[in-house]
């Protein structure tokens, strides 16, 4: 994306355009680690937004577990259990083996902190670019939901591809998992191996791409229909008033969408991580 | 879309919340789960367990009862028969008592009529002795027909 072009463009006239409003919503809190920039540029909004969520979460839970009692349970430890329970169910109707060790709770922790994350979709736009440039001035850029950031999204994936990989490994060895890589899955035989090979091959970059391109398109688009909405608010009152009452519609509708791409998100990462625990 | 360096601080955070839910929240979750599923289970067995205990005392206890009345019904009759066995005995034993002190009486009473016939005898021969003294004064000496006297007391 040429947000960086953008962003001067937009530094020069100031205007208030549609193009620019969202423009400006869409631009990260982007820090440059050193001169070169490129590569080594960190998104502040989205890092900071995320880490302080996954704390959050993840601390909320710990408070909960670190107390459990197999008595009554409180109310919290009830709420915390039933997630528990949901997130086991799943993971043991897919994976068969040891779960609890590491496969169940990864998946606990990308549900609740992708869900945690998808949320901050529900903060309203306009009052987070508010916020921001009350303390960092009008050019301060914000983005509130780490999820349609495509580092996050990726940076997930990838994470899961590599377990992936290294679970593969681990489980079939070396040999095996390069065995499998030509031998399935048409057949040992030798001259299906390239086909084979290219099957493997797209399956493995098909599953990253397409694991973290979902949620990111599904958050970033819920997040350019929030901002589309919010621009008819220059159109009036008549619109500020439909704005406002579509907005409130999709905001009804992206819960639905929030939790079930956590939810998805969620069971790929077990699909995955359980398929590469099998031979063929 | 730019990917830069933010895809590996995120994933650095991935791995340092998954280790944290790995080691800090997972384990005791699942082992308060575990027990209270655990303590449910055993729960539910005891309760079977009671149910079951519960259900065979009462199949004993009337079989118990069973048995007691038929005991007592047993102890009944026994003591029913027993107690018109002791009236017979007690029946027999008196008519042979009776009997007895019968026939005791009557051999007392053969006994006294014996003796008083004795007496009689007795007196019945001095009597004669002393009219026929009175009658024969001089002519009989008591000492030459004392045999024949003696004799005469002997046949009556």
């Amino acid at each position: 994306m040429a947000t960086e072009h953008a962003d001067n463009a937009q530094h020069a006239e100031h205007a208030l355009t549609p193009s620019g409003y969202i423009e400006h919503h869409l631009s990260f809190n982007a820090q440059p680690l050193n001169e070169s920039a490129g590569f080594w540029t960190l998104h502040v909004d989205t890092f900071v937004m995320s880490v302080a969520l996954g704390l959050l979460v993840m601390g909320f839970v710990w408070l909960i577990a670190r107390k459990a009692t197999a008595g009554v349970p409180s109310r919290g430890q009830a709420f915390v259990e039933l997630v528990f329970g949901f997130v086991d169910d799943q993971v043991k109707n897919i994976f068969h083996g040891n779960r609890h060790s590491f496969i169940a709770p990864t998946a606990l922790t990308v549900f609740l902190w992708v869900f945690a994350m998808n949320s901050m979709d529900f903060l309203p736009v306009d009052w987070v670019a508010g916020i921001v440039s009350f303390f960092g001035g009008p050019d301060a850029k914000w983005r509130a939901v780490p999820t349609s950031d495509i580092n996050t999204t990726f940076a997930l994936a990838l994470s899961v591809w590599i377990l992936m990989i290294f679970f593969a490994i681990k489980v079939k060895g070396l040999g095996g998992f390069i065995h499998e890589l030509f031998c399935a899955p048409f057949g040992s035989k030798i001259w299906v191996w390239p086909a084979n090979f290219l099957f493997n091959l797209i399956e493995y970059v098909s599953k990253p791409l397409s694991h973290s391109l979902r949620l990111f398109g599904n958050m970033y688009a819920g997040e350019v229909i929030f901002l589309l909405l919010g621009l008819w608010a220059a159109t009036g009152v008549t619109g500020t008033i439909a704005g406002a009452i579509l907005g409130a519609g999709w905001s009804i509708f992206h819960i639905l969408i929030v939790a079930l791409q956590a939810f998805i998100f969620m069971m790929l990462t077990v699909v995955y991580l359980a398929m590469a625990h099998e031979s063929h | 879309m730019n990917i830069n360096f933010t895809l590996i601080a995120q994933a650095i955070a991935f791995a340092v919340l998954i280790w944290f839910t790995v080691k800090f929240v997972w384990p005791p979750l699942l082992k308060a789960i575990e027990a209270r599923q655990k303590e449910i289970a055993d729960g539910l067995a005891a309760a079977a367990d009671g149910r079951s205990a519960l259900e065979v005392a009462a199949k004993k206890s009337e079989v118990t009862l069973t048995e007691a009345k038929q005991k007592a019904s047993e102890i009944i009759a026994q003591a029913e028969k027993r107690g018109t066995q002791i009236i017979e005995e007690a029946k027999g034993n008196a008519k042979v008592e009776g009997d007895r002190i019968i026939a005791g009486a009557k051999a007392e009473i053969d006994q006294e009529v014996n003796r008083a016939k004795e007496g009689l005898r007795a007196q019945v021969s001095t009597l004669a002795i002393a009219g026929a003294e009175k009658i024969l004064r001089k002519e009989i000496d008591a000492k030459a027909h004392s045999e024949l006297l003696a004799k005469l007391a002997a046949e009556l």
